[in-house]
C-alpha cells in the first residue's frame, strides 16, 4: 500500500548501523522506518551479517561475549522501544533525485510505497562466491556460506574454508568443533587475518593450510563429494575430498539499488564525506559496512549508524523552515 | 511464544506426524544457534495460525533428532520439508520471505 506520510527518516537496513541509527532517531523522535530486509541464509537478511556468527567477543559492554543473533535482536528491541517502527521487507527501488525521496517496496511499477525527508542507507555487505559452476545449486548441499547454520551438519568429516582473512580463520576454529579435519584454502602464502586468529588456527591441530591454492571445481553430483584444487605454483591439480566447503574470500557491498545515484569507490562502496556519512546527495546518509571497505566491525558499524543519525537530524533542522 | 498450531517433533512422534491425516505436514529442521531459523520462526508460526486445515507446520530441533535430521540429508538449516503422507514431496534450503515459501507450497496444499 502507498503510504502518502513524508517520514522524516527511512533507514534502509537493519545490522549494527541500521538499528543503532534507529535508536538515535527514534530518541529524537524522529519516528524512523525501518525497512530491515527479508529472510534469507545470506548476510543480506534482517540484522545483517551478525545473524550468520555464533559468539561475538570484541563488541564493548559483554565481558563474557554474546551471541550474534541475540546481539541484533537486543539492537533491534532498543529501537523500537523508543518508537522505530520496523517492517520487515526488502527495499525494491529509490529514486532520490527529487525531494521527497521515494522508497519502493515489491513492485517497482507502482506508486513508491514510502516517502522520506531524510535516507539513512545502511544495506551492509554480503558474502562473495567463488563463481564456479554449479555453485548455486550446491548451496545448502556442502557448499556454503555460513559455518554456523552447517557445521553441524559435518561431523567426523573433512571439509575446508576457503579464505585467508579473520572470518575464514574463525569459521574453520568453529568448524574444527564438528569435522575431523578442516583444511584452510588459501590462494597466496600468506594470511590477511589478525594475529590472534592466526595463532588460534596454529595451534588447532585439526586444522590444516593449503598455501598457494585454489578451489576450481566442484565434484559431485546432488551433493558436494570433492573439489578439485590448484596449485598456484605450479599450476598442478589436484583432488581435495572433502563435503563440505565454507567459503570466506570476503564480501561486496549491498549496493545495487544505488547504482547511477549515488556516488561510489571503484570498488562498489558508496563514497561518504571523509569523516561523515554524507553522501552526495544532500539529506542522504550512508553507513555501516555499505561505506566500509576498511574497519567492518560491529562496533565501527554501530557508530557511524549513530553519525548518520545526528547528521540526519541536523539536516532535518537545517532544512525544516522551507517547507 | 510459539503459536499453539505448531507442532514440535522428537524422534517419538515423527514418523505418526509426517504420515498426517490427509494434510501435508511441513516440517521445519531448525536449531537454537541459527539465526536464519529463529528469522523464519515468526513466519512458520504465522502459516501455522493461517492455515489451519490445508497445512499442518512441525518443527524438528537437529540437536534433539541428529539422526532424523541425516536421515532426509540435511546440511544446512533452516530446512524445511514438506511431507504428504510420509512422503517427502518439497525440499527448501535456507531462511526465505513469507511470500517465497507460501508459493513454493502452493502446489501442494
Amino acid at each position: 500500500m502507498a503510504d502518502q506520510t513524508v517520514h522524516d527518516v527511512v533507514i534502509i537496513g537493519s545490522g549494527p548501523a541500521g538499528l543503532t541509527a534507529a535508536i538515535y532517531t527514534a530518541r529524537a523522535n524522529l519516528n524512523p522506518l525501518v525497512l530491515e530486509g527479508e529472510p534469507s541464509s545470506t548476510s543480506d537478511q534482517p540484522g545483517g551479517q551478525l545473524m550468520l556468527t555464533t559468539e561475538v567477543e570484541n563488541f564493548p559492554g559483554f565481558p563474557e561475549g554474546i551471541m550474534g543473533p541475540e546481539l541484533m535482536m537486543n539492537f533491534r528491541a532498543q529501537a523500537i522501544r523508543f518508537g522505530a517502527e520496523v517492517q520487515t521487507v526488502k527495499a525494491s527501488k529509490v529514486d532520490l533525485s527529487e525531494r521527497p525521496f521515494k522508497i519502493w517496496v515489491g513492485d517497482t511499477e507502482a506508486e513508491p510505497t514510502h516517502l522520506a525527508k531524510t535516507v539513512i542507507v545502511s544495506t551492509g555487505a554480503q558474502s562473495i562466491m567463488l563463481g564456479l559452476d554449479r555453485e548455486v545449486e550446491l548451496i545448502g548441499h556442502g557448499v556454503s556460506t555460513c559455518a554456523t547454520c552447517d557445521g553441524f551438519f559435518f561431523r567426523d568429516q573433512e571439509i575446508a574454508v576457503v579464505g585467508g582473512g579473520d572470518s575464514a580463520l574463525e569459521e574453520a576454529n568453529f568448524l574444527s568443533r564438528f569435522a575431523s579435519k578442516v583444511y584452510i584454502v588459501v590462494r597466496r602464502d600468506e594470511l590477511r587475518a589478525s594475529k590472534i586468529m592466526q595463532d588460534r588456527a596454529n595451534a588447532n591441530p585439526k586444522i590444516e593450510f593449503l598455501w598457494n591454492t585454489s578451489v576450481v571445481e566442484y565434484v559431485g553430483d546432488k551433493k558436494l563429494e570433492s573439489v578439485k584444487v590448484r596449485n598456484n605454483l605450479d599450476e598442478s591439480i589436484s583432488d581435495l575430498a572433502v563435503t563440505g566447503l565454507f567459503i570466506a574470500i570476503g564480501h561486496k557491498p549491498n549496493t545495487s539499488l544505488f547504482e547511477g545515484q549515488l556516488d561510489m569507490k571503484d570498488n562498489g562502496y558508496l563514497l561518504a564525506q571523509p569523516g561523515r556519512t554524507a553522501t552526495n546527495i544532500e539529506g542522504v546518509f550512508a553507513s555501516g559496512d555499505v561505506q566500509d571497505d576498511y574497519y567492518r566491525q560491529a562496533i565501527t558499524a554501530a557508530g557511524s549508524g549513530c553519525q548518520a543519525a545526528l547528521e540526519a537530524e541536523r539536516w532535518l533542522e537545517a532544512n525544516e523552515e522551507g517547507h | 511464544m510459539a503459536s499453539e498450531n505448531v507442532v514440535t517433533l522428537s524422534d517419538d512422534n515423527f514418523a505418526d506426524t509426517i504420515a498426517g491425516d490427509g494434510e501435508p505436514v511441513l516440517v521445519d529442521f531448525w536449531a537454537e544457534w541459527c539465526g536464519p531459523c529463529k528469522a523464519i520462526a515468526p513466519i512458520l508460526d504465522e502459516i501455522a495460525d493461517e492455515q489451519v486445515g490445508s497445512v499442518k507446520i512441525a518443527k524438528l530441533n537437529v540437536d534433539d533428532a541428529p539422526d532424523t535430521a541425516r536421515q532426509y540429508e540435511v546440511m544446512s538449516i533452516p530446512t524445511m520439508i514438506l511431507f504428504k503422507d510420509g512422503e517427502p514431496v518439497k525440499k527448501m534450503v535456507g531462511a526465505k520471505p513469507k511470500d517465497a515459501i507460501m508459493g513454493e507450497l502452493a502446489e501442494f496444499i
